[in-house]
């Protein structure tokens, strides 16, 4: 923030250049993002993206808490996902501490991961497609995402922010008819990525507006530091729930989509097709969910269940210590790195030993991500910045923290 | 899965290739180095960083640099240890280097000249720890304003601020 001099966007060449201000409180821009354009016309010489307007310093305040009391702090920071974001810090947490996770709170994080994961790309296209000009695309997106929001009030009590996840497993067992709900939402949402594809994938109007526009090369999207589907657009083919799994995604069949464009169209084609693979990896968790406890057998760590501790002395002494002074983690640092919807998603987390962390550091998707942003925006038409900001799907959130 | 104890004797890790690569091209460059959770940690000097990542990257053992960070370990000195995590795509691997830094000379030198995305990192690293880095075209504040005192995630940072 602040004043942008150090790399100075400035007019060296006499008259031919000006500079204009895009943001932070442009509609497309997502958020509370700052562009600098210095353009020739219509046409973007240099781009200089001017972030920290979000910033309120969630990494100084997880060294203030207890390791538990971080976990709603996650949600904060990709709002569009929350329950990725727990899960990647829990299973940072959870390789700190060597603990082993019941098989059914593995399942149903990867079943929350993926809807959630549709719910993000939902966000995604209908802003996306509304940017470009296609408004009624947003309202068919938010139809049905208000069903997920739906689905996680009924897991964890909370629309958005959920804090469902608990390292040692899950908050709570999911309600009585929960799966049924999930499964009419799952099965019927096939059919609604191709009302969506009927809207946009043959549309001409939006293909002209999208093929060709904002490329980025493998090498430069490598060298940038891109992930996720804006990279798999680029013909990088990497993810990181087939190759490096986690959580359990070894046991899940499903394709990775990877176009070698590396334009917008391919990137939104890349995002589409991942939500219908994010479908297929919810059908199966659903048929294979296994039975059984959701929560670790760790009684220093996990809290024990209310009805426990009202009648054990020793569950209750537990969940005494749990509350008031934590629990400690022995020293060491790892690195748990998963698939967001946006990319690589990377929790650096220090213990010291004590209950407190003593480093927590988040490797967000979108932060990598939009340092690409001006490398496919140089050259090209202002017009065409607004579809480049919506095909990366940044989310201001995790870039500020 | 139990914790096993960590590795740290620099015999038992030789057969690795990133350690064995960078133990070929420069022995006392290596420091150190640790395996712990089933993560490679390399402790590097700090005067040969850029040139043990460029090392790695011209012998195509990584392809990716995932992220730049640092930890406050204040007030033990060296302070602050950087750590930068690699990744190699082909070969399905993670490494971490790391390099100590003295409170009193915070200074290492910039991979950006390798790695563009490191200039993000770089800047949010020299914003809020305060470690200036080297070769860096426009090392400047990023998240707090530019008039900001002081480095927020330092340990010796007043929470409460100034007063």
């Amino acid at each position: 923030m602040g004043h942008l001099t150090a790399n100075p966007v400035v007019d060296t060449a006499g008259d031919k250049t000006m500079i204009l201000n895009m943001g932070p409180q442009h509609p497309s821009t997502h958020g509370v993002l700052r562009l600098l354009l210095e353009i020739d016309g219509e046409v973007i010489v240099r781009m200089e993206p001017d972030i920290g307007f979000l910033h309120t310093g969630i990494e100084k305040t997880c060294e203030a808490k207890f390791y538990q009391q971080v976990v709603p702090l996650t949600d904060r920071i990709d709002y569009l996902c929350p329950m990725v974001n727990n899960l990647c810090y829990v299973m940072a947490v959870e390789k700190l501490l060597g603990l082993e996770i019941p098989p059914r709170a593995i399942w149903m994080r990867v079943l929350l991961g993926e809807l959630q994961r549709i719910s993000s790309h939902l966000v995604w296209l209908g802003t996306h497609a509304m940017d470009i000009g296609a408004m009624s695309v947003f309202l068919y997106c938010f139809r049905e995402r208000e069903d997920l929001l739906r689905i996680y009030e009924m897991v964890s009590g909370q629309r958005m922010m959920t804090s469902y996840f608990r390292i040692g497993g899950l908050a709570m067992d999911p309600p009585i008819g929960f799966f049924k709900t999930v499964k009419k939402f799952v099965d019927a949402f096939p059919e609604r990525v191709d009302e969506y594809e009927a809207l946009l994938t043959g549309n001409r109007i939006f293909i002209d507006r999208l093929k060709g526009v904002a490329p980025i090369s493998k090498e430069d999207a490598l060298a940038y530091g891109v992930t996720g589907p804006s990279a798999r657009a680029s013909g990088i083919d990497w993810d990181l729930r087939r190759d490096m799994p986690y959580c359990g995604y070894e046991n899940f069949k499903f394709k990775v989509p990877v176009a070698t464009e590396g334009d917008v169209w391919a990137r939104y084609l890349c995002r589409v097709q991942e939500l219908r693979e994010s479908q297929k990896i919810c059908t199966q968790a659903l048929e294979g969910m296994p039975s059984g406890s959701i929560k670790a057998e760790a009684p220093k760590v996990v809290l024990p269940d209310r009805e426990k501790m009202k009648t054990q002395m020793e569950a209750l002494i537990y969940h005494f210590k749990i509350v008031t002074e934590g629990f400690t983690v022995p020293a060491g640092e790892v690195y748990q790195a998963i698939e967001s919807p946006r990319g690589e998603m990377g929790y650096y987390v220090v213990s010291d030993g004590t209950a407190k962390p003593m480093r927590v550091h988040m490797r967000s998707p979108s932060y990598a991500n939009l340092q690409a942003l001006s490398k496919m925006c140089e050259g090209g038409l202002i017009a065409d910045a607004v579809a480049a900001i919506g095909s990366i799907d940044i989310v201001l959130g995790e870039i500020d923290r | 899965m139990a914790l096993t104890p960590a590795v740290t004797d620099l015999d038992q890790l030789k057969d690795r290739p990133t350690i064995s690569a960078l133990l070929a091209w420069n022995q006392s460059a290596v420091q150190g180095a640790n395996f712990d959770r089933d993560e490679l940690s390399i402790y590097i000097a700090r005067e040969n960083i850029r040139d043990a990542i460029s090392q790695l990257k011209s012998q195509g053992l990584i392809n990716f640099l995932s992220d730049v960070t640092c930890a406050d370990f204040y007030p033990r000195e060296p302070r602050f240890e950087l750590a930068y995590h690699l990744l190699s795509i082909p070969r399905k691997e993670r490494v971490r280097l790391k390099v100590k830094l003295s409170g009193d000379d915070p200074v290492v030198e910039s991979v950006m000249p390798m790695w563009p995305s490191a200039n993000f990192f770089e800047r949010e690293v020299f914003d809020l720890f305060g470690i200036r880095f080297l070769g860096h075209p426009h090392l400047r504040r990023i998240m707090m304003p530019e008039d900001w005192e002081g480095h927020p995630l330092r340990k010796d940072y007043p929470v409460e601020g100034f007063r």
